[in-house]
């Protein structure tokens, strides 16, 4: 603050001066500063709120990829920036964020958010303005002719492919199966999904109990599912839920009577209440660290996650951030640059192997085809040490025909 | 649908109720006596189910976990009380709501810091584990414990308000601070205690609600919302209406929950608008009060 009496005289003069230089200095970058202009991709994710855990570790792994890529001198010589945002997981805080990082910050690209529902907040934005972005976490209606644009790319598994390989390795003909369902669209889906895997593997539904969001108690819905007498409990939620649910589920002795299936068993939560209740959960995951027994693209993540983080192992969705990222900046490294155009049509020609085996973007909808696991949460006394949580029950190598088709989702073929 | 199924669901309202109770009385007990609406309720539950993990791990048992995060955080209020809100008395009801809300993003960012924001396992006492058959169906057994202590230190509590001299004092202090002080009382020593007991309740409910959830930074937001809507429904400030707006709580959301699953949060909501609408000053309110 400039004391009184000391104020700067402006004068006509001066100030038309600095106008016409400011204007000048405005209008140049538009005609010549692209060759050493850095890349910015956006990253919106919820940093606080019930999916925390799950979104620290997409930053970790989005740093890494950026990393990688700038450590071997960038894409054309420029440097590429991640700006992470805190969507809050919620859907209009993160169409806030992705509005100002596209118009403020004039970002190339956005990878991010967490939940099936802020996605298509985002995806609403990025495709009313033409910029490109890659979705990780789950979702199946992103891929769907109503929310897709040229545009939009989903890199994390989505729940029908997900429920039928898990519903494969768990449901047989006859058995009775309950639900517990996070009441938005990711519960929503991933209840259509199993009901779907049930149908057709011939299992029966004995009933479905539709929670709130972000619950904390549980307790209520548990005499109830288990006067259904069901063989098999799929809970289907996410982040803190999923720790709570299933703890509260063990607590009534639900593991007694039934297993506890998931479409997505989450590392972090497995590590928030421990072994002894997760013992002999089964879910299906996008990524396992434990995989590097049998993939070198694990192991070469895993080594490098290891050396960035002071020897932390990745997680499950943060392999999401890890592969998002990547693959966008492998097409923009095709492309040459940002261009749209030529970034869209080098991500739908990319072959790329970042953490677990062969991935690429169907042309149709732009859905990543990739291997799905299904795991089992060990039981302590097999646990090999603080890390061995899980033991890889099938790794389903990526197949177009783990996807609904093109024309069931409503895209010209 | 049964009557088994309707009594294993009032069973685990009550369970749930009993927690709110825990919660609830803390928060309506410091406005009753201090006129304080005390934000950091929430984040002192947090801290007291951090205190009875980490203390419980120290010492190897849950039941000195129990005993001692309570008193230990009680002091740990106290210590607020003499330090930040004793210079806030006497002045509009809005400056210790805001410290306090201050106090509680303080709180919960120091947790974050010293134990990270993922959630941490509080594991069951040993002797807990498992469920009991009651002969209609199974139900935990930690459960049964948490309501079974609630209503101890319910029982404990009303007879010292009610059958000795320090629950004298305390009451006619809150009906008239001055006279007490006329009469000799240090009412500043015995605003100390309550708020020490406030933040006490708060961290037992931490402790017993540890075991049935996962603890991690952000756990007490929600619960200052349930503890805010039982005070609001009992009446701020009165001891009964918590206990009785507490279990109605936790068995609306336990019976909503059997027909209406997707409504169990709102029900409490709904609940809380009925009854500012009929009794604005809640069921055991005092019309007027402005403490």
């Amino acid at each position: 603050m400039p004391k009184s009496g000391s104020t700067p005289k402006i004068t006509r003069r001066t100030a038309l001066a600095g106008l016409s230089a400011g204007a000048a200095l405005l209008a140049m970058p538009r005609l010549g500063r692209a060759a050493d202009e850095t890349i910015r991709i956006g990253f919106p994710t919820p940093l606080t709120g019930p999916f925390a855990a799950e979104a620290r570790d997409q930053v970790k792994c989005a740093e890494l990829a950026v990393k990688l890529v700038n450590d071997k001198g960038g894409i054309g010589g420029r440097k590429v920036e991640l700006l992470v945002r805190d969507d809050k997981l919620n859907a209009g805080e993160a169409a806030t964020r992705t509005l100002e990082l596209i118009e403020k910050d004039k970002v190339h690209a956005v990878v991010g958010a967490l939940s099936s529902a802020v996605q298509l907040a985002v995806n609403e934005v990025t495709r009313a303005r033409g910029v490109i972005y890659v979705s990780i976490s789950q979702s199946d209606t992103i891929n769907e002719a109503k929310d897709f644009s040229k545009y939009t790319f989903h890199e994390a598994l989505n729940p029908h492919m997900t429920t039928a390989a898990v519903a494969r390795q768990t449901l047989k003909k006859g058995m009775k199966v309950a639900h517990l369902v996070a009441d938005y669209a990711y519960g929503h889906e991933m209840l259509r999904g199993f009901k779907r895997a049930q149908a057709a593997i011939g299992a029966d539904n004995v009933g479905e109990i539709l929670h709130p969001f972000g619950a904390a108690d549980y307790s209520t819905f548990m005499p109830r599912l288990m006067s259904m007498r069901p063989d098999v409990l799929c809970i289907s939620n996410f982040g803190r839920d999923q720790a709570n649910a299933i703890k509260q589920a063990v607590d009534f002795g639900v593991k007694q009577q039934m297993k506890i299936v998931v479409p997505v068993i989450l590392h972090n939560q497995r590590l928030a209440v421990g072994p002894d209740v997760f013992e002999g959960v089964v879910g299906g995951a996008n990524y396992y660290w434990g995989l590097e027994a049998q993939s070198k693209s694990a192991a070469a993540f895993n080594t490098a996650f290891k050396a960035a983080n002071g020897g932390a192992i990745p997680t499950d969705y943060g392999a999401y951030g890890y592969s998002g990222v990547g693959s966008l900046l492998a097409a923009m490294q095709t492309a040459g640059g940002t261009d749209t155009d030529k970034v869209i049509d080098a991500l739908e020609k990319l072959q790329y192997d970042l953490t677990k085996g062969p991935q690429h973007y169907r042309k149709c909808d732009h859905q990543s085809v990739q291997s799905v696991l299904v795991l089992e949460s060990k039981k302590k006394s097999a646990m090999a040490g603080d890390n061995d949580l899980f033991a890889i029950l099938a790794n389903d190598t990526a197949s177009d025909d783990m996807l609904r088709s093109c024309s069931e989702l409503g895209h010209a073929t | 649908m049964d009557l088994s199924l309707i009594i294993m669901q009032l069973l685990s309202g009550i369970a749930l109720g009993a927690v709110l109770v825990i919660t609830a009385l803390g928060l309506t007990i410091v406005f009753g006596m201090l006129g304080v609406v005390n934000f950091a309720h929430g984040a002192l539950f947090m801290i007291g189910a951090y205190a009875g993990l980490y203390l419980a791990s120290l010492t190897g048992s849950f039941w000195w976990g129990l005993l001692l995060a309570p008193i230990l955080i009680g002091a740990f209020g106290m210590l607020i009380e003499l330090v930040l809100i004793r210079r806030l008395y006497g002045r509009s009801i809005d400056d210790p709501l805001l410290l306090t809300f201050g106090l509680s993003y303080v709180l919960v960012e120091g947790v974050r810091i010293v134990f990270g924001s993922d959630g941490i396992p509080f594991p069951t006492p040993p002797q807990l584990i498992g469920v009991l058959d009651l002969g209609i169906g199974f139900f935990p057994r930690y459960r049964l414990f948490v309501i079974a202590l609630v209503a101890v230190v319910l029982l404990v509590l009303w007879l010292t308000l009610e059958k000795t001299r320090v629950g004298l004092i305390v009451r006619a202090g809150a009906r008239d601070p001055t006279i007490m002080q006329v009469l000799g009382v240090d009412i500043g020593r015995v605003w100390l205690a309550i708020f020490g007991l406030g933040v006490g309740l708060a961290a037992l409910g931490g402790v017993l609600a540890g075991p049935m959830r996962s603890v991690n930074p952000e756990m007490g937001s929600l619960v200052l919302a349930e503890a805010f809507v039982v005070t609001v429904i009992g009446g701020l400030g009165s001891i009964v209406g918590a206990v009785v707006a507490g279990l109605m709580v936790g068995i609306s959301i336990s019976l909503v929950a059997l027909f209406a699953p997707e409504m169990a949060t709102i029900v409490m909501f709904a609940l809380m608008a009925v009854v500012l609408l009929i009794r604005p000053q809640g069921l055991f309110g005092v019309r007027g009060r402005t403490a």
